[in-house]
């Protein structure tokens, strides 16, 4: 595990991960809050667990992991390919009954 | 006025005999809100209450008893429920601002199960943000405060619902634990807490904080009222597929005077040398009970102890990143107003919506969960989780029934006196081993330290929570009332 050192890189890396908006100001104080909780975190670096994994499945394997970011999924076909109509990179749908605004242009 | 010294038990047979109404009760359950000041302006504890549903649910139960019907074991009888339960008649809001005006469109299993029993819901209490925290002093809504000291906390994350027992409003209520938040609060307030085997209640409704943690708990004002309140929620749920399906005992029949032919395991992990002495000497004071009342206390080690805190606060942030992902201002409560884009609108949302505790939490949790960091600490505190389950295991496979050790290694604290978050963290030191092994464990009170309550733990077998009331009844009547307020 080593000696950890949170950066204020990574405490606003972790923070755009999680969706959260921190003010500038609350970056060094967050990243000194981590550093401290995770220094009591490293005795854990110092168990021999090497006998556990075989029997508990833990990490045997490994968990799947995505790479660290937005969670952008490809489509496998362009969306032209399955859209009736677009315009301006929107579907166009057929036009609700219910729809008040009759001058608006329907597909 | 006070509210009447009768047990829950006694209260439901009253209702149940036609002897007072339950609409008297629940009155009186309200008046004794309004007396010890219950609301924002004092105590803090009850968020929010339906006095119109709750007299309703009352007249409901006077009005089965008069056609003769059985209205169930706790008929009539008020109780208070945390508010990371979700109620249809008023908000579900977890202490947070996210969930502020929140109204849940579905009930709880064990609020429906209540009602079931006859049990009156009065109202929603107070607690940290999320449950997360050990003295109810993170709440949006802003601290709890114990009712037998109003400088110091009542503890947490079920603080509300602990100062409501303690201060006489009701003799059971609903909280819920991931590393000890009914049973520090308990023993801060001079009452009992227990906290299930993962799996005995539903956890359907629970708002989830640490879903491999989490589990529905029950405060009592004496060990009976915590039995009875258990019994009416536990039990499989087809709601909750992590809810077991293993009988229910009944728990308020195993009251019992004596404890022969018992093995009560005292580890010496939970005694260390920096123990408050007049803490340990509570302890000390009820292993010779146990003795005098049959029971063999053996000495027992369960060696991988210290590693609980480290362990349970990697595992508990990191599921709990995920679990708050959901609240992101389009599924539930408030959203931030006027953010240019769709990511600046999550991003705004929630760091307006969580407080300071949650937010370093969910950091934390996504620290510990992101690429370069997840073998080092999330897969090593799985691994470590283990070996604090195997050494509970073993111990319990070595003949030892139950293990006594302290609640909490303090009693109850001024309020601000905590401003290091790990500091705080070391709150739940005797507590959070119970909650990473799954197994039951209660706190109950064993005497006091300069007039503040101090708990004494409980912790067994899976599923053997019936042993854990036998011991704590035991225990109870051997020491007296006079050990709880």
């Amino acid at each position: 595990m080593g000696l950890v050192s949170v950066t204020e890189a990574e405490v606003r890396h972790v923070a755009a991960l999680a969706r959260l908006g921190l003010d500038p100001e609350q970056i060094p104080t967050m990243a000194a809050e981590l550093n401290g909780i995770l220094a009591h975190m490293e005795i854990l670096s110092k168990v021999d667990t090497a006998a556990l994994s075989a029997v508990t499945g833990i990490g045997t394997a490994g968990t799947p992991l995505r790479v660290d970011g937005g969670n952008q999924i490809p489509l496998a076909r362009p969306r032209e390919a399955f859209a009736p109509a677009m315009r301006d990179g929107f579907f166009l749908v057929p036009r609700l009954a219910t729809h008040e605004d009759q001058e608006a242009e329907s597909p | 006025m006070t509210m009447p010294g009768l047990s829950a038990a006694e209260l439901a047979r009253q209702h149940a005999a036609g002897a007072t109404p339950a609409t008297k009760t629940v009155e009186q359950a309200f008046a004794r809100a309004a007396e010890v000041d219950a609301g924002p302006s004092g105590l803090n504890a009850i968020l929010w209450h339906d006095r119109d549903a709750a007299l309703g649910a009352a007249a409901t139960v006077a009005d089965l008893v008069r056609q003769g019907n059985q209205p169930g074991p706790l008929a009539g009888v008020p109780v208070v429920v945390k508010d990371n339960i979700a109620t249809v008649t008023m908000p579900t809001t977890c202490g947070s601002r996210i969930l502020e005006g929140y109204v849940s469109p579905f009930e709880a299993t064990v609020v429906t199960r209540l009602r079931t029993a006859g049990a009156i819901i009065i109202g929603k209490t107070n607690m940290d943000e999320f449950a997360m925290g050990s003295s109810t002093e993170n709440s949006a809504y802003g601290p709890t405060r114990n009712p037998l000291d109003p400088t110091r906390v009542p503890g947490g994350s079920s603080g509300g619902s602990a100062a409501c027992v303690a201060a006489g409003i009701v003799r059971v209520a609903l909280g819920s634990e991931t590393g000890g938040s009914v049973r520090q609060p308990a023993a801060f307030c001079g009452i009992v807490g227990v906290k299930p085997t993962y799996g005995r209640v539903s956890r359907y409704g629970l708002v989830a904080f640490a879903s491999s943690l989490d589990q529905v708990g029950v405060f009592g004002r004496s060990v009976e009222d915590a039995a009875i309140g258990l019994g009416a929620i536990a039990g499989r749920d087809r709601y909750d597929s992590t809810s077991a399906d293993v009988p229910v005992d009944d728990y308020a029949a195993t009251v019992s005077e004596t404890l022969k032919g018992m093995v009560i395991g005292r580890p010496r992990e939970y005694f260390p040398d920096s123990l408050d002495a007049r803490i340990r000497e509570r302890c000390d004071a009820a292993f010779d009970t146990f003795r005098q009342l049959g029971a063999t206390v053996r000495d027992v080690s369960l060696p991988h102890t210290d590693l609980a805190i480290p362990t349970y606060y990697i595992i508990a942030p990191a599921e709990a990143s995920s679990n708050l992902a959901r609240f992101d201002g389009v599924r539930y409560g408030a959203r931030a107003k006027a953010a240019a884009g769709l990511r600046e609108m999550y991003a705004e949302t929630r760091s307006q919506g969580f407080g300071r505790e949650v937010t370093r939490r969910i950091l934390l949790g996504t620290y510990v969960l992101s690429a370069g960091y997840y073998d080092a600490y999330y897969k090593k505190a799985q691994e470590v989780r283990a070996l604090i389950a195997n050494d509970f295991q073993k111990v319990f496979d070595s003949g030892v029934d139950v293990l006594f050790t302290p609640t909490a290694p303090t009693t109850a604290f001024p309020i601000g006196a905590k401003s290091d978050p790990y500091e705080m963290y070391l709150s739940d030191i005797f507590t959070a081993t119970a909650n990473l092994a799954g197994i039951p464990a209660l706190s109950l009170p064993i005497g006091r330290v300069d007039g503040l309550p101090v708990g004494g733990q409980v912790m067994g077998r899976h599923f053997a929570e019936a042993t854990l009331f036998r011991v704590a009844f035991a225990l109870e009547l051997a020491l007296g009332m006079a050990a709880h307020r």
